[in-house]
């Protein structure tokens, strides 16, 4: 083969394996959800969040997932949260799912807030793992708060997100203080994936879902 | 008249002169293994049996020291002596095989690797009693005195480490601390899938897998910081399963676990009895 056929072909080859890592690094970004800024700035901030059994569109319309309200008060769904370092987080869940029971009941304690969290305003030092929808669980700050779930057999249950207050819910308060920059993961604890493996595959393992970032700035 | 004789050229001993240069470097090299590199090598001495990985460590880098100045001498001194000078390629002079030479080598070999493995079995079943490993849930190798061990549980969850400590009440943690001067004997499990319980500066590492009660014994013997990973690839946070656990004095150690009572006093009734184990199965299963 000539010279000038051989570098022709290396050069191709080159091109073909570059084109393949930037398609697949910019599909990886382009399936990140976008990042929704906590309302308020340093030294308060306040995340309103709410869960879904399903969340009724998307690639995956039964899985089960959280939403965040953005700056402008509509549900968006993504679970990658912006907040202010060393601030006061108040955070706001409304839970719409029925519950699921948490594997290691130790979850059921909250942990790492400032003060007490409320379920429905009434403030709650720990709550029976059986009645456990969902965690948020931050683990490397040390905040984790057990979600408590409607019940099985509540009246008028939210189908798919959006939820909205006139359907069955908890609402679930607490605050939680941030440090320093950084990001970091937050979790459910619950095995709450429903048709996969001991309830943990699926949503569970997603970002977007069950799973996000945190980024403290 | 006769002929004078040919002059004979002088052929280099090139073999004595790459063992000359060997020994010399050898001679060098492994007591700086021994005295500047030994006493940093991983995992450190906080544990007895991080400083058995330590000891284990040293000796088997002293070992391999000669072997590898003597592959890089006989490939340096080849790429020097033996380079083929001028424009011209030419094959180099037949290579024939030299019995004695590969009879030493294999016996020199087999010797240094059968000397490795006894090295590693007394470390691991005598001197360090596991040398940091899981030994399922019937261990053999027993350390001294370990019915006085503190009994720590470890759970791996995803992605999450909790402890249970079943002297003092079942009160489950996410942190772990852990007393100087006492035997600790470590209950590794897993709710979920497998974990890998991996605390570095212990020396340390055992699978947690569900439905097993996997055993470790451990020695702490300077206070300090540790850090704990999962080694065992286990889902989406499985790089951030890390935590950091401490060594403290038995007093400190008193203070922290009475500490971590009283804050689990309202959690503690949910908690199930403590067992080797966990079935990991959850209690409902809904959307």
């Amino acid at each position: 083969m000539a010279r000038s056929m051989k570098t022709a072909a290396v050069g191709a080859g080159v091109a073909i394996g570059a084109a393949l890592i930037a398609y697949y690094v910019v599909s990886y970004l382009m399936v990140r959800p976008p990042t929704v800024a906590a309302a308020g700035t340093a030294p308060s901030a306040r995340i309103t969040l709410q869960t879904v059994a399903s969340i009724g569109f998307g690639p995956h319309p039964d899985w089960v997932s959280y939403l965040v309200k953005n700056p402008q008060g509509k549900w968006q769904h993504s679970t990658v949260l912006r907040v202010p370092a060393h601030s006061l987080v108040h955070v706001t869940i409304y839970q719409y799912d029925t519950a699921t029971g948490l594997r290691n009941p130790y979850w059921g304690g909250p942990r790492g807030i400032v003060g007490e969290m409320a379920i429905d305003g009434k403030p709650t030092p720990t709550l029976d793992p059986d009645l456990a929808s969902h965690t948020f669980a931050i683990p490397d700050l040390g905040v984790s708060v057990p979600l408590e779930g409607v019940a099985d057999d509540a009246k008028n249950q939210c189908g798919s997100a959006p939820c909205t207050l006139g359907e069955a819910h908890k609402t679930i308060t607490f605050t939680f203080r941030t440090g320093k920059r950084g990001t970091f993961r937050w979790q459910c604890f619950v095995p709450c994936g429903a048709g996969f493996i001991l309830g943990f595959g699926g949503p569970m393992q997603s970002v977007g879902y069950m799973d996000g970032y945190l980024s403290v700035v | 008249m006769t002929a004078l004789p040919e002059p004979v050229a002088r052929v280099p001993r090139h073999l004595r002169r790459i063992v000359v240069i060997w020994a010399v470097l050898t001679a060098i090299a492994v007591p700086l293994v021994v005295l500047v590199l030994g006493p940093h090598l991983p995992p450190g001495r906080m544990t007895a049996e991080a400083g058995a990985q330590v000891d284990a460590n040293t000796v088997m880098t002293a070992l391999i020291t000669p072997i590898v100045l003597i592959i890089l001498v006989y490939f340096g001194y080849t790429l020097v002596v033996f380079r083929a000078r001028g424009s011209a390629i030419e094959d180099g002079a037949p290579v024939f095989g030299h019995a004695p030479t590969q009879t030493m080598w294999v016996a020199f070999t087999s010797i240094v690797v059968i000397a490795l493995a006894a090295w590693g079995s007394y470390t691991l079943i005598v001197s360090a009693h596991g040398a940091g490993g899981g030994q399922g849930p019937n261990p053999i190798a027993l350390p001294n005195g370990y019915q006085k061990s503190l009994q720590v549980q470890v759970i791996g969850q995803q992605w999450n480490w909790t402890y249970r400590f079943p002297s003092y009440g079942g009160v489950e943690t996410d942190q772990l601390e852990l007393p100087t001067g006492v035997g600790i004997e470590l209950h590794v499990t897993s709710l979920d899938v497998t974990h890998s319980f991996w605390a570095y500066e212990l020396g340390v590492k055992a699978d947690a897998v569900p439905g097993v009660d996997n055993i470790v014994f451990v020695h702490p013997r300077k206070t300090g910081s540790f850090s704990i990973r999962c080694a065992e690839l286990c889902g989406l946070w499985h790089g951030h399963m890390f935590q950091t656990g401490y060594v403290v004095s038995r007093d400190a150690f008193k203070s922290w676990i009475a500490a971590q009572q009283k804050a689990e006093s309202k959690n503690q009734r949910y908690l199930p009895p403590y067992s080797g184990h966990y079935f990991p199965e959850p209690l409902r299963r809904a959307g």
